[in-house]
């Protein structure tokens, strides 16, 4: 598992039903991409996360495959619809097999 | 040294025809991602948005957003890295629009591509290129 990983991520605590919110998450990540040296030459290995998954109350607002060219803490925008409330699921998949999640709750109005 | 009006015309459409060649064979990983991607489909031009900087400072994180209205799937591709794949965002039902911001490393100035898959089955394909003063690629 990748050291110093800790995911952040903003949701507004209540929204009217039927709404689209904006959501903002990062995560702090090395993303060390395969292609850097270190100072004895030798590459260091790829140490990405490579999908991110968010879904509402079990059903997905978006799913993203993530290639070596994200940045180092991968930050991600989107927009969200809130039919009712519920909990929002993040997971992010790390290259070395490790999930990190996270919820958050929302009360629709 | 003296060209006829003829002669230079033909000098210059060589020149020209010069700078047009080397395109398509530095363009061809790219064109073979987006022919995986949209599995030999045709892709128009336009329907997809990308914002993406001008000019970025810092190849290491280069703020860009795509979306395409209807889109289900968007795939952004940077035609000058080492890998050009960058992401490819999967809406789902509760996506509220079908939009997406992110950061992206680049390794130099060069064309960002991001191509979408639209819920009817086409595919539609928008192209910027991004000034990249430092590179993001280690190095």
């Amino acid at each position: 598992m990748a050291k110093g990983v800790r995911p952040r991520v903003k949701v507004p605590k209540t929204a009217d039903a039927g709404d689209t919110i904006t959501i903002k998450t990062l995560i702090s990540h090395k993303m060390e991409s395969g292609q850097r040296k270190d100072s004895d030459g030798n590459v260091i290995p790829r140490s990405i996360i490579n999908n991110f998954v968010v879904t509402f109350n079990g059903e997905t607002v978006i799913d993203v495959v993530m290639e070596p060219a994200i940045s180092t803490n991968p930050y991600f925008e989107f927009e969200a619809k809130v039919p009712e409330s519920g909990e929002f699921k993040f997971v992010w998949h790390d290259d070395d097999g490790s999930v990190y999640e996270e919820t958050k709750k929302i009360e629709a109005a | 040294m003296d060209f006829t009006r003829r002669e230079t015309m033909a000098i210059g459409a060589a020149a020209g025809l010069a700078a047009v060649l080397p395109m398509p064979a530095l363009a061809s990983a790219t064109d073979d991602l987006i022919n995986e991607f949209t599995g030999g489909a045709d892709v128009a031009e336009g329907g997809v948005e990308l914002d993406a900087p001008e000019i970025a400072e810092n190849g290491n994180t280069v703020p860009i957003e795509v979306s395409a209205e209807g889109a289900e799937a968007i795939m952004v591709l940077a035609a000058g890295n080492p890998t050009p794949p960058v992401a490819t965002f999967k809406f789902g039902p509760l996506a509220g629009a079908h939009r997406a911001k992110t950061r992206i490393r680049l390794a130099g100035t060069q064309d960002v591509v991001a191509v979408a898959k639209m819920a009817d089955g086409s595919f539609a394909k928008t192209s910027k290129t991004v000034k990249v003063t430092i590179g993001g690629c280690g190095g």
